[in-house]
């Protein structure tokens, strides 16, 4: 069923803004996306009605609050598949839950010399924890390179899981190309050898059906901030019995079950990971968050976005001068897009569509490895989420236009 | 933000870099990257006592990035190392003849960090902590 987007863009808000006399073309949920009235009321109510500290107190706002607080972690564990909210850890956003599998799961169960495969097109936050282990415990990092077209190659796959790494970690969703990996063969793969799966699934739980139980992964990463949740919410999924046989990531309150002054017993998953009090707002507004996209259905979310990249990508090609980087085939891509016009810096390319109300990211996309590989400095980068119209690609192109004769391109 | 930044002079300088490229007798150089973007810009300078006698930089940056190094290198040449020091936010805003805004007030910073990290280093010292509004 297509979505009905005049419909959807009445429930955001800060649709209706307008920037110096330009309505806002949003063209930059990849980074955060935009909240609906429903979320922001669930936060509002929780205030307004039931604000209390959960799993402590037993008078009635935090009894409230506590039911408001674990329906959602049942929400989400549904939404994404997991055989119990139990697998469901509550952090930040999507770097803390790599760092939290990278702490408490890798930094007891590898040894030097081990193997840690990732992808050449991960985000930093897929990076940098791995490199923190690699440099304590003396592990090795491979990478599996990817084609010109933006998607991974094969070959190097194959020719990487035959070190029999003790870790594949990779991205489900480029953040800067788009490009989707196809998970669920890699998984298997990586079994066969005995690694340990983990996916950041940061820019697909928010645009696609994700279940985890079919991907077959053991961890899987996620943000309620790009998924119209408020920022500050993350999401860990995990196997029950890898949360069973982790240590803690942080110590402190709620994460115990007794403390003595020389020994504390730990809590079961997923409370053991969730030290001190937890950001309650958050929690809530992705529980509204998940209901506003399942009502939606994610296989229609999906279409539009396909339709939506689909469009986008003819017009763009139409821009003389404009480089696309990524696959151009829509089935194995999400709805950002990455390029560059002509010589213009990606920046200043942000600033001249600013200038006419439209949001876009520009930079390294916290993926310099990849924008090595690419052999760029920076890309601008346009993404579309369940709000985005073809009039907006058709704005977006017409500034592009623009820029070209500002900069004589 | 307008996109009234990109004006004449600016575009100018940054499709033709004055100051661009080596100097091969130099006696101090740095470099440094916009943690933003990752931006680069390098700056080789030839110090006698008290003046910078030539400069020339190099790199990779935007407009506003490269525009204002080619101005700050031109306005640079010849000066007394003691009114390079003095130089803030406001003398950059004012050689660019626009202000940047917020976003990209960095990208237009870049070339004088360089340049004053290269002048302190010269005299074996680092460039002084400043309060913020004086930047």
């Amino acid at each position: 069923m297509a979505l009905n987007v005049a419909k959807i863009r009445k429930d955001f808000p800060i649709l209706k803004r307008k920037i110096g006399g330009k309505p806002l073309v949003y063209l930059d949920s990849a980074a955060t996306s935009q909240k609906p009235k429903s979320v922001i009321s669930a936060i509002e109510r929780y205030y307004t009605r039931y604000s209390a500290n959960v799993h402590r107190s037993v008078h009635r706002l935090s009894e409230e609050a506590t039911i408001a607080f674990e329906q959602s972690r049942e929400k989400f564990a549904h939404f994404v598949g997991a055989k119990t909210a139990k697998e469901i850890v509550f952090v930040r956003n999507t770097t803390e839950a790599l760092n939290l599998v990278a702490f408490s799961w890798a930094r007891v169960n590898l040894k030097p010399g081990d193997h840690i495969l990732l992808t050449e097109m991960e985000h930093h936050s897929n990076i940098v924890p791995w490199q923190i282990l690699s440099r304590e415990r003396n592990i090795n990092l491979d990478y599996v390179m990817i084609n010109d077209d933006g998607v991974l190659n094969w070959d190097s796959f194959q020719e990487m899981i035959k070190k029999g790494p003790k870790i594949l970690s990779l991205a489900h969703v480029s953040n800067a190309l788009g490009t989707i990996n196809p998970v669920k063969e890699m998984a298997r793969e990586a079994h066969k050898v005995g690694a340990t799966v983990i996916v950041d699934g940061a820019q697909s739980v928010p645009h696609m059906p994700v279940d985890v139980a079919d991907l077959d992964c053991d961890f899987m990463a996620v943000s309620g901030h790009k998924m119209l949740a408020p920022t500050g919410i993350g999401m860990l999924y995990a196997k029950y019995d890898f949360l069973d046989r982790m240590e803690p990531f942080m110590g402190g309150g709620e994460m115990i079950k007794e403390v003595h002054l020389q020994d504390a017993r730990w809590n079961d998953p997923p409370w053991k990971f969730e030290a001190g009090t937890p950001n309650v707002e958050g929690v809530i507004g992705l529980g509204a968050a998940v209901d506003y996209l399942s009502n939606l259905g994610m296989q229609n979310v999906r279409q539009h976005e396909k339709d939506l990249t689909k469009y986008a990508l003819r017009k763009l090609s139409d821009v003389r001068g404009l480089v696309i980087y990524g696959t151009r085939d829509v089935e194995r891509r999400g709805a950002e897009i990455s390029f560059n016009l002509g010589d213009i810096h990606a920046h200043d390319l942000a600033t001249i569509l600013d200038a006419q109300g439209i949001a876009i990211r520009s930079g390294h996309h916290c993926a310099q490895p990849l924008m090595e590989r690419l052999k760029v400095p920076a890309t601008a980068r346009a993404s579309f989420y369940i709000y985005n119209t073809r009039r907006e690609v058709d704005v977006l192109v017409k500034a592009l236009e623009s820029a070209r004769k500002m900069f004589k391109v | 933000m307008t996109a009234d930044v990109y004006k004449e002079t600016i575009l100018d300088h940054y499709r033709h870099p004055r100051n661009y490229g080596d100097l091969p007798d130099a006696n101090v150089r740095a470099r440094e990257s916009n943690v933003l973007c990752g931006d680069t810009i390098e700056i080789e300078l030839r110090l006698d006592r008290d003046r910078v006698e030539d400069l020339r930089f190099r790199g990779q940056g935007c407009a506003i990035s490269f525009a204002s190094a080619s101005m700050l290198t031109e306005f640079a040449k010849g000066r007394p190392i003691t009114e390079i020091k003095k130089l803030g936010k406001r003398d950059i805003i004012n050689l660019l003849g626009t202000d940047p805004g917020p976003t990209r007030i960095d990208c237009a910073l870049l070339s004088l960090k360089v340049l004053k990290t290269a002048i302190y280093a010269h005299s074996g010292s680092k460039v002084p902590e400043e309060p913020e509004e004086t930047r």
